[in-house]
């Protein structure tokens, strides 16, 4: 009966002191971050990647669910694969950078849905237009960081990427998968961090 | 018995790789000057595709080729004449092979798969690198044009036996209308 009650107070003990250690996330290391795409032409999977972005987020791996992200991406910053389609995307009739400069995404919801891995819903807004996007990622730590590891495949056509002539998608697929990876330390604030 | 004509497998496959070579050379030539467009990237898509054919198509001419005796020249060509001839037609095998393959390669290097029919993924041997594109792409424009000189002189001296030395060297490669 005593060890009982010991083994419970020391349970709910290590629960407290966990969460109360618990490490935030909070400030995304820019350049060990990527943001990538795949598009495909005529069935022909074309590789691209944008180099400018910035990314706000918290997480706490004790509490997932109260975890936000804010992303934004310089959508100059393209790289879409060959140089001819570099002077491309950012015109009018693709991502029309001048009007448009950037993508943002932010979270509403963040659900568990297996061992380290969630899901992340939100509105993504591309070129004035938004869409809701799920995105799947995985939370994994190396050294004192995070990596969070992810994945969603958006229509091109919901933001009107791709008009006039290109807004036929048995050329350019309507489909396009993003991949991201974001590298985060843990807050400077936080209570783990020893000094 | 010595075949005096070409099989007919062997005519026309010259002729179906010779007319595919023809039109791919002509869009091959047209396409890069284009504006990006959906129409550009379904020509390359295109061309890449009868690149691709081609190639499938030489093979089986050459395994057609050393399958099955291939009728010889007159004795009465100069010595010459013969070696050129024979000379020219291995060229033109050997360009048939190299010019799909630089292709492809350059097309892996600039970082573009080919996909035949854009169902059927070819591997990329090469990485992604601009350099080596641009190379592989002299390469290609380079062999193309060698071919359009052997190929040139290959037709002018077909045209050459059959309306001045009016000898049966075209006729043998003409499909006939019997059977």
């Amino acid at each position: 009966m005593t060890l009982l009650t010991r083994t419970i107070a020391f349970i709910g003990f290590s629960l407290t002191a966990n969460s109360a250690l618990a490490i935030e996330y909070t400030s995304v290391l820019q350049d060990k971050s990527t943001l990538t795409f795949t598009s495909r032409q005529m069935g022909v999977p074309v590789h691209g990647r944008f180099s400018k972005f910035t990314a706000r987020i918290t997480f706490d791996p004790a509490r997932p669910e109260s975890a936000k992200a804010e992303i934004t991406v310089d959508l100059a910053s393209i790289d879409a694969g060959s140089k001819d389609a570099n002077d491309e995307v950012v015109g009018k009739q693709w991502f029309n950078v001048k009007m448009f400069p950037t993508a943002t995404f932010s979270s509403t919801n963040i659900k568990t849905v297996g061992v380290a891995r969630y899901e992340v819903t939100g509105p993504l807004i591309i070129k004035g237009r938004s869409a809701p996007v799920v995105a799947a990622f995985s939370f994994k730590s190396e050294g004192t960081n995070a990596v969070f590891d992810g994945a969603f495949t958006l229509k091109r056509v919901d933001f009107t990427v791709g008009e006039g002539a290109w807004a036929d998608i048995s050329t350019v697929a309507n489909e396009v998968q993003v991949n991201f990876r974001l590298v985060a330390a843990p807050s400077v604030a936080s209570p783990a961090k020893s000094k | 018995m010595i075949a005096t004509r070409y099989s007919p497998v062997a005519i026309w496959l010259h002729w179906l790789v010779a007319i595919m070579i023809l039109i791919s050379f002509g869009v091959g030539l047209c396409m890069p000057d284009l504006s990006l467009s959906p129409f550009k990237l379904q020509l390359y898509s295109w061309h890449k595709w009868a690149g691709v054919t081609i190639f499938g198509l030489v093979l089986v001419r050459i395994v057609w080729r050393l399958t099955h005796p291939v009728p010889p020249l007159p004795q009465e060509m100069p010595r010459w004449q013969r070696a050129m001839a024979t000379g020219a037609h291995y060229f033109l095998y050997a360009l048939m092979i190299a010019i799909p393959l630089t292709g492809w390669l350059m097309s892996s290097a600039k970082g573009f798969q080919t996909v035949y029919f854009g169902v059927l993924p070819i591997p990329d041997l090469l990485e992604k690198s601009e350099d080596l594109g641009e190379t592989l792409a002299l390469v290609h424009k380079t062999l193309n044009f060698t071919m359009v000189a052997i190929v040139f002189a290959h037709a002018a001296a077909a045209l050459k036996h059959h309306f001045v030395d009016k000898d049966a060297i075209l006729a043998r490669m003409l499909p006939t209308s019997q059977k």
